[in-house]
């Protein structure tokens, strides 16, 4: 573990010298042999990009590895904020939705990766962007993780599907991290939100938001709760799982049905200071070389070129011949752009930021549920029913949350002063928190009256 | 009083080097802290389409039911810190100033110790103790049958923040009351003054200023404090409001600019309050040398309780370390009151792979520390003593800094610094290490300004007057005498400076663009962010914690030295 306190003073000599050719001849960028320093930023954690920057220094002993450690978020506004002098040349991180904002603001540059034999789709997603700003390396599936001790402790059923997650013997223990923080969760709402259709799916995850302990502000803080035993059961993406297992912590995963199995990407930033390198790195994370390190215990992430899975542990997911892994949702990208931040906010002020609302709300059906079940009663049986709905309603169709003129409140590109102004974020959002606090309320009063009938 | 004022007013209108001072120090400010967020905030009162000045951002931030519960919640949680902070301080101030009290030294430097929470770790550990299926909760459980909510909703951010910021109002009520005049004491007990009523009439008021000094850094801190509401996912508070607009939610959206305006401006209110209720107050007394208040000794029985209350209280704040300890130790802890097995490995993980943040957290704390105690003497001076108009506003732009969120500063530092190249390298200007050091030193000098502040105000003029009239200069006079008699209240800026800037994570990351120049807290996120290097991390922040308390324990022992020495050449 030497090597890195050496590589930090090699990095120095080697930024030195690159500076010196680049400064003697501008033609250094053009050479073939990848040289130099090439700076990643990326949001993946330490075990797996120093696995990578290692196994690459070895294949081209010639380049030094710099890695800046940001989350998704944080990234994408350093290399808009960085960009008027930009010396990053790669970005590489999960999200896809991260990248289609590069894209968007112009700050990837197209390359197409030498490496043949990658399938065109993973599951229902394309594995590449179409128009080639990005590139998909590794894919990853969500599911349900959870803690055995704590399961065992609190006697909870293991799950195996989201529905099983809304049933009332997980109230208070199960935890998400919120899809506006998280680009991975978004996918998992998404995800259901597609595979069950708008307002089923929006039910699904509305009831099983009524059992959530906790909404996490960090992706990684849901897999971090888990595994202490901070909660027992957590909506993560697949690795989370897998590297916490590899590490020894007594946790178990599972995709449910509906899952979608995603990319993670890398994309070579525009005016990359070292273009040749970030190339090389890009065909080198698509090798067999290169995407045999994703198997590694601390990664785990499923490898994107199929040949790669005949060196996998037995009972590695594979999703090109596990044909029921993420093919039950035909992903529809478009469809999600175009809602993506009303689909955000509408999380947030729905379920988020009424969570205390929301499950008070929940346990009140539930209780009521346990009653109906010992003294059935079909006016309780109504109300109860009412109540659900409650819960479950919307203050958007799918059709409005496609609508341009909303997404319009969350963004704030506009052509000229003259374009037509929906309302102000702060106006939709205060609608629809009132909209969603009235709702809890009325529910949990009618489930009261419920389990009071069926007393 | 009014011979007072007068010198006062005589010794303003010779001196061009205290102009000269404020102009520096408000060069700086402006440079480094007005611009930069200015740069980022003014989004907030800009209308979204047309780009014209507005407040209707204002008008919807008022009309919100989510920002006004925020608004009362933070509010709440702030003032209720407040009280638990004074609960947990004035105990261990009192005693360990007052009496004499075997290792009152060690207890000092440990109570500071909380202050350096290292940023996720630390709430892991602290979960890990208090938290649902903490230690302290599945024992309780498993003999009791009844478990404590200590981390639930608003009552665990109180808890937290109390324990975690309880430090500033000890290291500045310490200060003040070792400041104390002996002699008041003295003339009390004369006239038959004793007991807990000298205590209320005389000793407790005569601190007041650290009291207030060191109240309204946590009222304000927990009030703009966002890691421990995230942490503990609490996020209807204001200060995760703002970060999570301006992070995500709503980057398009003044909003989380407008949560920050309003940050800002109810930091200041809380410090023109602060000053308000210490105006028209006199707290300078003359005398010096004796070290302060007189130390009185403990009865047998008087002792047992004593030590009983200080032990209770550094048993209860120090537990998050002792946690983080048993982590960095730790193989796997899940769901159990203590670790599976213990392990050496984390702590040889760190120490061959992290050296260099552990130096370059050094540096930079430092450095960003001397800097804040060098501008906060410099503004404390000038506003206290001089009559340079707008003086004022020096100190109230500083403490500004305080409800800054980082992210905030961040952005600023990029967009302010980004665009101008390095003189002879080119590089970005951002780019260079010394803006980081200006960036902690500027989220760092509220605490530093206010520990001097108090310090000046309880020495008194006449001791300046004193010496001008034996013929020394204002700068010797100031080197001297001022310095000299302030050095508790700026050890005690130093000192808290030092601790938190060494932790610091919000406007860090955003700053950090290579890893040789990263500090610790960049490292502790690194690892943080995933399952494999939660033992590191710990480890990694038991440095942190180790690094910081030798440093405040070194700086107790060389201050009270001087102390002595000084005292003895009297």
């Amino acid at each position: 573990m030497l090597r890195t306190s050496r590589t930090v003073t090699r990095s120095l000599r080697n930024a030195a010298a690159a500076l010196a050719v680049l400064l003697l001849s501008g033609t250094a960028a053009f050479a073939q042999d990848a040289s130099g320093k090439l700076v990643i930023v990326t949001s993946f954690p330490k075990d797996m990009t120093t696995a990578f920057q290692q196994a690459y220094q070895k294949a081209n002993p010639k380049v030094t590895v710099e890695i800046l450690n940001r989350n998704t978020n944080a990234g994408v506004k350093y290399l808009q904020e960085t960009a008027s002098n930009n010396g990053v040349d790669l970005f590489w991180a999960s999200a896809p939705d991260a990248f289609e904002v590069l894209k968007g603001a112009g700050l990837l540059q197209p390359y197409k990766p030498k490496v043949e034999g990658i399938p065109e789709k993973v599951g229902a997603y394309p594995v590449n962007d179409p128009e080639g700003m990005y590139a998909g390396f590794a894919a990853s599936g969500y599911g349900i993780m959870w803690n055995s001790r704590y399961m065992k402790a609190n006697d909870l059923p293991i799950p195996k599907e989201w529905a099983d997650l809304t049933k009332p013997a997980y109230y208070d223990h199960v935890a998400i991290s919120a899809p506006s923080r998280s680009g991975t969760t978004h996918l998992t709402i998404e995800t259901i939100l597609q595979g069950e259709g708008w307002e089923k799916g929006w039910r699904t995850n509305k009831e099983m938001a009524g059992n959530y302990r906790t909404i996490t502000e960090r992706s990684f803080g849901v897999p971090d709760g888990v595994n202490s035993g901070a909660f027992g059961v957590g909506i993560v993406i697949d690795f989370f799982a897998l590297s916490s297992q590899a590490s020894g912590f007594p946790v178990e995963f599972v995709y449910p049905t509906v899952t979608t199995i995603v990319p993670a990407n890398v994309g070579v930033v525009k005016n990359a200071p070292n273009k040749a390198a970030a190339e090389g790195f890009v065909d080198f994370l698509l090798s067999p070389k290169g995407q045999e390190v994703l198997l590694e215990p601390a990664i785990r992430r499923l490898p994107v070129n199929p040949v790669t899975y005949e060196k996998a542990p037995a009972g590695y997911p594979n999703p090109f011949k596990d044909k029921s892994l993420g093919a039950q949702v035909n992903f529809d990208v478009n469809v999600s752009q175009a809602r993506y931040n009303v689909v955000d906010a509408l999380f947030d002020q729905l379920v988020t930021f009424q969570l205390d609302d929301l499950k008070a709300a929940t346990q009140a059906i539930h209780k009521a549920e346990a009653a109906l079940a010992k003294k059935p009663n079909d006016k309780a049986k109504a109300l109860l029913g009412e109540a659900r709905d409650l819960v479950a309603a919307m203050p958007v169709t799918a059709e409005q949350a496609a609508d341009p003129q909303l997404a319009g409140a969350f963004t704030v590109e506009r052509k000229s002063a003259k374009d037509a102004v929906p309302e102000r974020q702060a106006q939709v959002e205060q609608k629809w928190a009132a909209f969603a606090k009235e709702n809890y309320a009325n529910a949990r009063k009618k489930a009261d009256e419920a389990a009071a009938l069926a007393r | 009083m009014t011979s007072l004022a007068l010198t006062r007013d005589r010794i303003a209108r010779v001196r061009p080097g205290p102009a000269l001072a404020a102009l520096l120090i408000a060069a700086f400010l402006l440079l480094f802290l007005v611009v930069p967020v200015v740069q980022v905030i003014f989004v907030a009162f800009q209308d979204k389409t047309t780009g014209a000045f507005t407040l209707v951002n204002f008008a919807d931030f008022f009309q919100n039911d989510l920002f006004m519960r925020s608004f009362w919640n933070s509010f709440y949680v702030s003032a209720m810190s407040v009280v638990v902070a004074s609960l947990l301080a004035l105990p261990l101030a009192y005693l360990t100033t007052r009496f004499e009290f075997r290792g009152s030294v060690l207890i000092q430097s440990l109570g500071i110790i909380p202050l350096i929470m290292p940023p996720f770790i630390g709430a892991v550990a602290m979960q890990l103790l208090f938290g649902r299926n903490g230690s302290v909760n599945l024992l309780l459980r498993d003999h009791f049958g009844f478990s404590i909510p200590f981390m639930e909703g608003l009552n665990g951010v109180i808890f937290v923040q109390s324990i975690h910021y309880f430090p500033f109002i000890l290291i500045n009520l310490s200060a003040s009351l070792k400041n104390i005049d002996r002699a008041m004491e003295e003339s009390a007990q004369n006239l038959g003054c004793h007991g807990f009523r000298l205590f209320r009439r005389i000793v407790f008021p005569l601190a007041m200023p650290g009291y207030v000094a060191g109240a309204s850094l946590v009222f304000i801190k927990v009030f703009d404090d966002l890691g421990t509401p995230l942490l503990l996912n609490v996020n209807d508070m204001l200060a995760p409001q703002a970060y999570l607009r301006i992070s995500s939610i709503g980057i398009a959206d003044p909003m989380g600019y407008v949560i920050s305006v309003v940050l800002i401006a109810c930091s200041l209110l809380a410090l023109w309050v602060s000053a308000l209720a210490m105006r028209g107050k006199d707290y300078a007394t003359v005398q010096r040398g004796g070290g302060g208040l007189a130390k009185r000794r403990l009865k047998p029985l008087e002792m047992v309780a004593a030590y009983g209350i200080v032990l209770l209280i550094l048993v209860l704040v120090l537990a998050p370390h002792v946690g983080l300890g048993l982590l960095s130790f730790a193989t796997i802890w899940s769901f159990s009151p203590l670790p599976d097995a213990f392990t050496l490995k984390h702590y040889h993980t760190v120490f061959s792979e992290s050296g260099q943040y552990i130096t370059n957290t050094l540096l930079y704390a430092s450095l960003a520390a001397l800097l804040d105690v060098v501008i906060g003497t410099a503004i404390a001076y000038l506003v206290l003593r001089t009559k340079l108009p707008g003086r004022q506003w020096l100190d109230y732009i500083a403490m500004a800094a305080l409800a800054v969120p980082g992210v905030v500063l961040g952005i600023g530092y990029l967009r302010s610094f980004y665009g101008v190249p390095m003189p002879f390298t080119g590089q970005p200007l951002s780019n260079f290490w010394l803006i980081l050091v200006f960036a902690l030193a500027i989220r760092r000098l509220p605490y530093a300004l206010r520990a001097c502040t108090a310090a000046l105000q309880q020495v008194s003029s006449s001791l300046e007057e004193a010496a001008e009239n034996l013929g020394a200069t204002k700068l010797r006079t100031v080197g001297r005498i001022v310095v000299p008699l302030m050095s508790g209240g700026i050890l005690a800026g130093f000192v808290t400076s030092f601790a938190t800037a060494a932790v610091e994570l919000s406007a860090t990351i955003m700053l950090v663009h290579s890893q040789s120049d990263a500090p610790l807290a960049y490292g502790l996120y690194v690892y943080m962010q995933s399952a494999a290097g939660r033992g590191p991390g710990a480890a990694l922040g038991i440095f942190a914690v180790i690094i910081v308390g030798l440093g405040t324990y070194l700086s107790h022992v060389v201050i009270e030295r001087g102390r002595r020495d000084r005292g003895q050449d009297h």
